[in-house]
């Protein structure tokens, strides 16, 4: 290693930097590759990071594994400790292999917990964007709406939706979809406002460059790190809370894997096979904080504060 | 500050306003007719007359404006299954969760913010990193699940707890009564308990990072009251966020109180929904929702309060 002093440098309003002073002579870094260098070197971020693949690849290609069927019930086989022949992780309350079920879950569970994320980011990001951006009336107008949705709290905006609209997969995502826009729209309204009146911004336009271009340099890329840093965490929340929407019956329904949908039809079984019964929430605690100690690791790379 | 409270206050009226509209489109928005998934098959003309009664007939925004209106005089309809006054049933229901929410509120604000001012004290040693890691677990586990697991060791397992209900509702102060709360109020202090460590330790790391703290370990304070002043400059925070966490423990509830079947009004929510018993569900909902515009309306007065450079404008 060629010795250097990094100086993290966040010049006022401007984009964050850090400026990379070579004592050695070494060729000066970027920001981003400075961040990844912090992640690289963060044990945590890392462990966590591996975990996750390992979960989301085996759920990717959980078709291919050559797992048994996870819908094949079994009725002579029924709730199977752990660490039996053939059914590493046992069996559930109809005899379905566990480990293929938890696995072939993780496909269901992802994705609930990863859709809603990305829908509230390109919905709320464009709300954020147009209040923070246009100002004026369509500012109070957005963000007056936002202040009625955040006047409910989370879970009881996703019961409510999911359980207005009826039980069902579409329906647990719409209802996590629309919870999480008003947090993200003012995410992003409260970066695009602050930019927007800087002084740089205002030497951009001096100089000729449009509203597309501001916003597609300036603000994106200021908002870039708080949003990814806040879109992990909303994973985190969002894995728990639509797994819990399965769980009282509002999510995805049975045969299907899915954890909360495997937790709640096992919980009749906590008192033959406990262990069984806890698995798939292990799983869903898992996921959910590697999410919220990859959104930490994140966090004090990028130097963000939310 | 005085003009920051009202303001506040009158701010809180267009938003309940906004909520209340919120909840009833809600449950409109469900395919169908509220009464047809009740009463199941019957005659046309009886349902067109029940329709009437219970006021389904009228146009949306005019059913809307007589919600609202019976809603703020207290009358909220009566229970398409049982036909009791919804009233009455949100009453006996919000009771409850009060009291387990405030029992894991407390529980979980002395616990948190105990533990954290601590690892924040002893940042670096061991005990910091003990509290950190179990703060971030405590941040991601889905309460639903601790709860289980709750019911696995400590009833099953070891059968020194009921798992479920209240158990007998006319004493509060028994020992039957408590033995049913404590591990609701476990799962519910869970989550909170683990936000307000994070915040309290990353608050008193800040605070013990300033100079006047400095000035008073120069002064040769003792270091058990150096302590106390930074505990009284982390309070206000604290206590913010644990107000905070004490709304969104009333919501949610929901899931903790169906484990449980613990008789609260996460528990007759999750029963309204799949009855399909609008005026129940409605009622749940607004009532949740307006407690939790009421609360984060007094944290924000406290906060002012406590913290006169906090009020805005």
């Amino acid at each position: 290693m060629s010795e250097k002093i990094t100086l993290p440098l966040t010049i006022p309003g401007g984009q964050p930097a850090a400026a990379e002073v070579p004592v050695g002579g070494i060729a000066q870094r970027t920001y981003w590759q400075n961040v990844w260098r912090r992640i690289v070197r963060d044990p945590y971020t890392m462990a966590c990071a591996f975990v996750l693949l390992l979960i989301t690849g085996a759920a990717l290609f959980a078709p291919w594994l050559g797992l048994p069927d996870p819908t094949q019930s079994n009725s002579g086989q029924r709730l199977l400790p752990l660490v039996s022949p053939g059914h590493l992780l046992g069996t559930d309350e109809l005899g379905r292999d566990m480990l293929s079920r938890l696995i072939h879950g993780g496909r269901l569970s992802l994705m609930m917990g990863v859709t809603p994320v990305l829908a509230a980011l390109l919905i709320g990001g464009a709300l954020g964007l147009s209040a923070g951006f246009l100002g004026g009336r369509t500012n109070m107008l957005i963000m007056r709406l936002t202040d009625v949705f955040y006047a409910f709290p989370s879970i009881l905006l996703a019961v409510a939706i999911a359980g207005s609209l009826g039980a069902g997969t579409s329906n647990a995502l719409l209802a996590i979809t629309v919870v999480f826009i008003p947090p993200v729209t003012r995410v992003m309204e409260s970066v695009t406002t602050q930019v927007r009146t800087m002084d740089f911004v205002e030497a951009a336009r001096a100089s000729g460059a449009g509203s597309f271009t501001i916003i597609r340099i300036h603000i994106l890329g200021n908002v870039l790190g708080p949003v990814l840093v806040y879109a992990t965490v909303l994973v985190s929340v969002s894995i728990v809370i639509s797994a819990g929407l399965s769980f009282i019956g509002l999510g995805a329904s049975p045969p299907a894997a899915e954890w909360g949908l495997m937790l709640n039809t096992l919980r009749e079984s906590i008192f033959l096979a406990p262990l069984n019964a806890v698995l798939p929430g292990f799983m869903i605690f898992i996921t959910s904080m590697c999410f919220n100690l990859i959104s930490d690791g994140l966090r004090s790379a990028m130097d963000v504060r939310l | 500050m005085l003009n920051y409270i009202i303001r506040r206050i009158l701010y809180t009226i267009p938003i309940a306003l906004g909520v209340s509209l919120v909840v009833f489109s809600l449950v409109h928005l469900a395919p169908g007719d509220p009464l047809s998934a009740v009463v199941g098959e019957v005659d046309q003309k009886m349902l067109a007359e029940m329709r009437a009664s219970f006021g389904y007939d009228k146009p949306l925004p005019v059913q809307y404006l007589i919600w609202l209106g019976n809603a703020l005089s207290g009358d909220m309809g009566y229970s398409l299954r049982s036909g009791a006054p919804v009233f009455e049933m949100l009453m006996n229901a919000a009771l409850n969760t009060i009291t387990i929410g405030i029992a894991a509120a407390l529980a979980g604000f002395l616990a948190g913010a105990v533990v954290g001012m601590l690892a924040g004290y002893h940042h670096g040693t061991w005990l910091d990193k003990a509290v950190s890691a179990i703060a971030i677990a405590g941040v991601s586990v889905p309460h639903y699940w601790l709860a289980i697991i709750l019911v696995i060791v400590f009833s099953v397992q070891l059968g020194w707890l009921p798992s479920m209900g209240a158990g007998s509702a006319a004493a509060i102060w028994s020992w039957d009564a408590w033995k049913h709360m404590i591990l609701p109020v476990i799962a519910l202090a869970a989550i909170p308990s683990a936000i307000v460590a994070r915040t309290a330790r990353a608050c008193v790391m800040e605070i013990l990072s300033m100079e006047f703290v400095e000035a008073l370990r120069a002064r040769g304070l003792p270091e058990y009251r150096v302590l106390l002043h930074v505990a009284r400059n982390a309070l206000p925070t604290v206590l913010a966020v644990m107000g905070l966490q004490f709304a969104h423990l009333l919501g949610g509830s929901i899931l903790v109180e169906t484990v449980f079947s613990w008789p609260g009004t996460g528990y007759l929510l999750n029963l309204a929904i799949f009855d399909r018993d609008v005026p129940v569900l409605q009622g749940t909902i607004l009532l949740l929702a307006l407690f939790f515009v009421l609360i984060n309306l007094v944290v924000d007065i406290l906060q002012t309060w406590v913290d006169p450079r906090i009020s805005r404008g």
